[in-house]
Formats: structure tokens, sequence, C-alpha cells
């Protein structure tokens, strides 16, 4: 490989969300089919349209020290518990600013993404300023809010000077940080990236806000079968919150230290709509764009792709949208393909989705088994392809596999990741 | 008004409260920042948090010459 292509892989993974406070047992979750939706008993939530949301299994205050946490938004605690559990899980044990560290910190960079950032940073800060005055809004505020925080605080943590980056792109966020990281090792900017999605959003106002775009499903009477992707009833996402997060490497550098691979990060392929503010374009034109654009930069063939980890949100549009968009590009091969909807138990984690859902798909290379998607009771008919329902499914048990993990935003913004075993 | 050794004791508390160091650890001759874990940030909670605490007020060119905590008591019991 030259310089300018370098092999990367996934070394390490971590994950705080709705089924629980890391990879092994959000994974766990997802085999077994569980809901992570739950009703909102806060007395804030009693007036709002939707009632019902997919919080994360454990107080991220149980498990940050609370002079840390009172500094950080929960967005930010978040991606700090995933990106600590990924930068472990791939045999790293001191930040790279300390000596006898095996990366450089020059050669470490750090890639987390949100959607929205600090929102519930901002907005209960405002409620300070309002009740309390201006003396008492926290210095911290805008370190907190702003949307980079999640990166620079992982950063921090891990010691890193190769870069640390912010891409924003609404719902792809997470898988956008992720395709950034590993440009930035294939270009050889950096040796080891650490990368994924976060989002903490649960609060009136982006509930409201999205509520009355009709984007939420209101079904507040059954929380766990609210999502339901693919479902002839779904009416909406169910908003998530968490944090996903890998550790990439360049394939040498990882090789080097002899650190355990799981999988190859292959590469993405990125596309924009340029068709309306918030919806999805109906024909797929822009998500097949996005999966050509992965086929035209990258040595992925559609005959070894077996697993694909679907955006379906759950939105009576988008998720027909994408599967119109998967048969265009991929036609008969998409009869071979086992596909999940995580989301159906997980909620939508907006940016953070890209995060939890490349740790979803690098397991499932792993561990060869494509999670189910639960709540599928009457198949769309439009839906022309191969869902996993109900219980996971074994992927070929031999020889190397390949799995895209899809992610979309509203702006239009279309980004497919490819993984491969290794 | 407050003696001395209660704003010391208060002091420590906030400090606790916002850096996490131990109450007993927060003594006159220590730096906020070299030795409290307090930066300039937290700094201005702790200033905050005193100025209610003892009803007075630390007017923000004041706050740099409070570097240990002996500075900030002393500062308290003479302007509250």
């Amino acid at each position: 490989m030259t310089s300018d292509n370098r092999t990367v892989v996934v070394t390490g993974i971590g994950a705080f969300t709705p089924l629980g406070a890391d990879a092994a047992s959000t994974w766990e979750g997802l085999v077994a089919g569980r809901s992570g939706v739950s009703p909102l008993e806060d007395e804030w939530a009693a007036d709002l349209p939707v009632r019902i949301a997919a919080r994360t299994a454990v107080d991220p205050a149980e498990v940050l020290p609370r002079p840390l946490a009172r500094k950080l938004d929960r967005s930010a605690q978040f991606a700090l518990i995933a990106a600590r559990e990924a930068w472990a899980d791939a045999g790293f044990t001191t930040p790279a600013t300390e000596d006898g560290s095996p990366i450089a910190p020059e050669r470490l960079g750090a890639v987390v993404a949100s959607g929205i950032g600090g929102v519930t940073t901002l907005l209960d800060q405002y409620d300070v300023l309002k009740e309390k005055g201006v003396r008492r809004v926290s210095p911290h505020t805008v370190p907190m809010l702003m949307p980079n925080s999640p990166a620079a605080n992982v950063g921090l943590e891990v010691g890193a000077r190769a870069g640390v980056h912010t891409p924003v792109s609404a719902c792809a966020s997470g898988a956008e940080a992720i395709g950034y990281a590993i440009e930035m090792i294939r270009t050889g900017r950096a040796d080891v990236v650490v990368a994924g999605g976060t989002e903490a959003a649960v609060h009136p106002l982006p509930i409201a806000a999205f509520a009355n775009m009709m984007a939420m499903s209101k079904n507040n009477e059954h929380p766990q079968q609210a999502s339901r992707p693919y479902d002839k009833a779904r009416d909406g996402f169910v908003l998530g919150e968490g944090a996903g997060v890998v550790v990439l490497e360049s394939a040498e550098h990882a090789a080097a230290r002899g650190a355990r691979v799981y999988c190859e990060a292959v590469g993405q392929g990125l596309s924009s709509d340029a068709h309306h503010i918030a919806q999805p374009e109906p024909t797929g034109a822009g998500v097949a764009r996005a999966i050509e654009q992965l086929l035209e930069s990258t040595d992925v063939n559609p005959a070894e792709v077996v697993h694909v980890n679907a955006h379906a949100t759950s939105t009576p549009q988008g998720d027909t949208a994408e599967i119109k968009a998967l048969r265009r590009v991929l036609g008969d091969h998409l009869d071979h393909i086992a596909i999940s909807a995580t989301k159906s138990m997980t909620g939508h984690l907006l940016g953070g989705a890209g995060g939890i859902e490349t740790v979803a798909t690098v397991l499932a290379l792993h561990h060869r088994t494509a999670p189910p998607t639960i709540n599928v009771d009457d198949l769309d008919p439009e839906v022309d392809a191969d869902i996993v329902v109900g219980e996971p499914r074994a992927l070929p048990a031999e020889g190397s596999i390949t799995a895209l993990n899809n992610s979309f935003g509203f702006g239009g913004h279309n980004v497919v990741l490819a993984f491969r075993t290794v | 008004m407050a003696t001395q050794e209660e704003i010391l004791e208060g002091l420590a508390e906030i400090v606790n409260e916002i850096a996490g160091i131990p109450a007993e650890d927060v003594q006159l001759d220590k730096s906020f920042t070299d030795d409290l874990d307090v930066d300039s940030l937290s700094m201005v909670e702790v200033v905050v948090a005193a100025e209610e605490r003892f009803d007075v007020k630390i007017p923000d060119d004041e706050v740099k010459n409070l570097k240990t905590v002996g500075d900030a008591v002393n500062y308290i019991v003479a302007n509250s």
C-alpha cells in the first residue's frame, strides 16, 4: 500500500446506549431483541404529544465522577464513557501523551460528532439566566454546549494531537465522523483515530420540535412497540440517546503492536440529495448515489455484501426510500443481504446513530450474526428486501464477508460505511 | 458575620462540590490552581458560590488576586 491508500482496521469498540452501559451489554440486548424505549415519567413530559424515549440504560452520573460530569454536557458524558471503553478495548492503557505510549500523540486523532450538540446545556442555562440572573450562568456553558465538545473532550482524554474534528450532518453525523476518521488514516494523517457519534436531546424543546415536524411516533400507549421500521403501521421515529465509539487504526500500526483486529473499515460513500431540507428523496436516488460512490471509491463488490445495518428510522417515507436505493444499486445481490434495523430497539440516536450502529455492524461481522428487527408484525409490501425479522440470523460462517452501515440526515446527507472481516 | 474558621469551612465545601477535592485538603496555604484543581472557569464558580454563601461582592478584577484559599478568606473577612 502507498502512504495515501492505507488499509484501516477497527481495533476497539465502546458503547453507552439505551440497551447497556458498554458494547457487550448493548450487543446482548440487540441479539435478544430487547427494546430500550420507555415512557417519559418526568413532569415536563406530561403535556408533550410524544411521551416516550430510549434513554441510556445507565445514568452517566453513576459512571463519571461528579466534578468531571458537571463540566460536561450529557452528550459529552456519553462520548467520554464510550471512548474510554473503546480505548481500553483497543489495548491502550495510558493517554498518548504519556511516556511509553505505543502511539505518539502527533499520530492520534479524535473525530466525534453529534447532530445537535449541547442543546440541554444551552436550554438549561437559559432557564438559569431567566430565573436566577446573569451571575449564575455557568462559566462552563460555552465549552459544554459547543458541538465539538464531545470530540474535544475525547481528544483531551486520549491525548490526540493529529487533529480533533466534528462533522455535523444531523442524523448522519456519527457515520460521517467515522468516515472522516477512516480518511485521516487512509491518507496518512494519523495512525490511530478515536471516532464515533453521540447525542443527548431528550428534553421538551427538541421533542416538541421533532413532534411538530410529524417525524416522531406518537404511540405513547405502547412504548416498546413504537419504533417499528418496515412495519405497515410505523408512524415515525422514537428519540434515543447515547454514544458509540470505535478505535480505527492503520492495519500496519495494529499489526506492529499486536493489536486484536475486529474487521477492516473499508471506506465510505457520500452524497447529498439537493431535494428538501427535511424530507427524504422518495425514489432513494441520493442514497443510491452514496452506495455507488462507495463501490467506485473502494474495492467492495456487491457480491460480498451479506448484511446492511439500515438507517431505517421507522418513518413511512424514509424506510422504503432506502430499500429502493439498495435495490437500485445492488440489484439481485440484495436478495442474499440480511438487513437489520437496530433502531427498532435503540430508538433513533440522531448524531449518535452512526456511532452505535457502526459498533453493531462491527459486532455483527465479528460474531457473524445479524441482529433482529423487532416489531415487524406486518411487513410493508413495498419493502422488497430480506429483513431480519424477530430473531437474529447467522451470517455465512466461512470466508470474508462485508457489511454496510447506512446513515442519512436532515439536509439530505447520505453516508454509507463498509466493513469487512479480515 | 462569619469567622475566619467558618469561611474556611464554607470554602472547603464549595471547592469539594466543584472540584471534588476532599474538604480537609482545602487549607489556607493551598493554591486554587496548583493544589486544588480549580481552573480559571471553575474559579468563577467558586467565586459566585462564595458570594452567595457569605453575602459579599467579589469584583471580577479582584478574582485574579485570590491565588490561595487564604487570599479568599482574607478578602471575604475584610469585605463582608
